[in-house]
């Protein structure tokens, strides 16, 4: 409530400079349970519907053209089948195969698409701030590509599935001294560790740059003096620049994130293990 | 240590963490990320996967149905040649045929012209050769006739001289006698 106060307080006059606080803006229902609800997580359920009444969309059409026998999609069919192709294709067939591609595809489709829709929300006028970046969502999806490639070794190798991790082969005994806890690091901490910390921190990043530009323009424009006026439009020049530069950020992590999500899965199924 | 931090953040004492997750944050996200990975799952993907399974199956069946189509093109223009072929070699012998017999009717007519020619000609040699008989015979009782009439005018003048008569009757008999020996050594 505090915060609020002092943001007010803040844009009333002077610069507004950007905080860690953006990413906890005021609980507006359910204050106190875990049910609490603030701008972001609503962000995250209106990014869920809209998720869902587009997918569902084109599940429909998916659903006609199958029962029509109809085996020409029409533009809106297509632009529904490249999207979901570019997981299924790009990402999972290349990296996994047909056959364990199509396995875990439920999960990279997820991924993907979860974090796309999650980061864009980060430059639409209104929303302002990406779904992912507080790092609870980074985290359910970086745990559950953990589980995942877990399960994927353990069902593929069994109980050598770790040991094989741990203890590379073609490794000098006397060396797994040093190179067990590096493993051990690398694999089963870093991984999801990683995975959930770049997501957010570049969305933490973005915003921040994002807010730093434009709440420098609006300082510019309406408080300074004279010719710092002009500042203000360089600012907002950079402003705008970094709201393109987010676009690719937001599908650039999306991308990242799943195809790494594929390549431990990938790594968990090699033979070589 | 969340509850602490979010108790300090709701006090303001302190900037909460933001590499640590509220318990509101976890919760949602979690709602999120499975409510859509169920609907991917069990909604989207299956539908996709249907229609894209449909469709390759119809490229290939189309496929399948035009090198059906095009092998069976093939095989007529093939039955359509051969036919040609066939024709045409049916075609060719009957020529041939045509023109051995033509051969044949054309030598047969020529030996029937031939022996035309030599019927003909014998037929021509044995109407002149009767033609000569008939003459010769003629002649021969004409010359008799002639001779003795001549014989007997002679006969007539000089049956007053005795010797002279019977040297001539003599004479006469023996040329008659031969001659037709000459005749008759001829015929």
């Amino acid at each position: 409530m505090l915060f609020v106060a002092t943001n007010t307080e803040e844009s009333g006059g002077g610069f507004h400079a950007p905080s860690i606080m953006e990413f906890y803006p005021e609980i507006v229902a359910f204050e106190g349970t875990p049910f609490a609800l603030n701008r972001i997580m609503l962000i995250r359920l209106l990014v869920l519907s809209l998720l869902v009444v587009v997918f569902a969309l084109w599940t429909r059409k998916f659903q006609q053209a199958n029962k029509a026998n109809n085996f020409v999609p029409g533009k809106f069919q297509l632009m529904g089948e490249i999207s979901l192709n570019f997981v299924r294709k790009s990402i999972a067939h290349d990296q996994l195969g047909e056959k364990d591609g199509d396995r875990f595809l439920p999960l990279l489709t997820t991924i993907f698409f979860v974090t796309l829709g999650m980061n864009i929300t980060g430059i639409i006028p209104g929303l302002n701030i990406a779904g992912t970046s507080v790092i609870g969502l980074p985290i359910v999806m970086a745990a559950a590509a953990y589980v995942t490639f877990i399960y994927a070794g353990v069902k593929k190798h069994g109980g050598h599935f770790f040991t094989a991790a741990l203890f590379p082969a073609g490794v000098p005994k006397a060396f797994y001294i040093l190179v067990t806890p590096i493993e051990l690091l690398s694999t089963f901490i870093l991984r999801p560790v990683t995975l959930a910390l770049r997501l957010t921190m570049n969305m933490i990043a973005g915003h921040l740059l994002l807010v730093l530009c434009f709440s420098a323009t609006q300082f510019f424009l309406f408080n300074a003096e004279g010719a710092f006026k002009l500042f203000g439009a360089g600012t907002f020049v950079f402003g705008f620049a970094f709201t393109l530069f987010e676009i690719l950020v937001a599908f650039l992590q999306a991308y990242v994130f799943t195809l790494l999500t594929t390549v431990y899965i990938q790594l968990a199924l090699a033979d070589e293990h | 240590m969340i509850s602490r931090i979010l108790a300090n953040a709701a006090e303001g004492e302190a900037a909460p963490n933001p590499l640590l997750p509220a318990s509101y944050d976890l919760l949602w996200s979690s709602v999120v990320f499975v409510i859509l990975l169920a609907f991917f799952w069990f909604k989207v993907l299956p539908n996709f996967k249907k229609t894209l399974d449909a469709r390759t199956e119809a490229i290939e069946g189309r496929l399948e149905a035009a090198e059906k189509a095009q092998a069976e093109a093939a095989a007529k223009t093939a039955n359509i040649e051969a036919e040609q072929a066939a024709a045409r070699a049916e075609a060719s012998q009957i020529r041939e045929a045509a023109r051995a017999e033509g051969a044949v009717i054309l030598a047969e007519l020529k030996e029937k012209a031939s022996a035309e020619a030599a019927r003909l000609t014998a037929t021509a040699k044995a109407q002149i050769e009767a033609e000569r008989q008939a003459a010769l015979i003629s002649l021969r009782a004409e010359v008799g006739t002639l001779a003795i009439d001549l014989a007997s005018s002679v006969v007539g003048a000089s049956l007053q001289n005795d010797k002279v008569a019977s040297s001539v009757v003599d004479q006469f008999l023996a040329d008659l006698e031969a001659s037709d020996n000459k005749a008759g050594k001829k015929n």
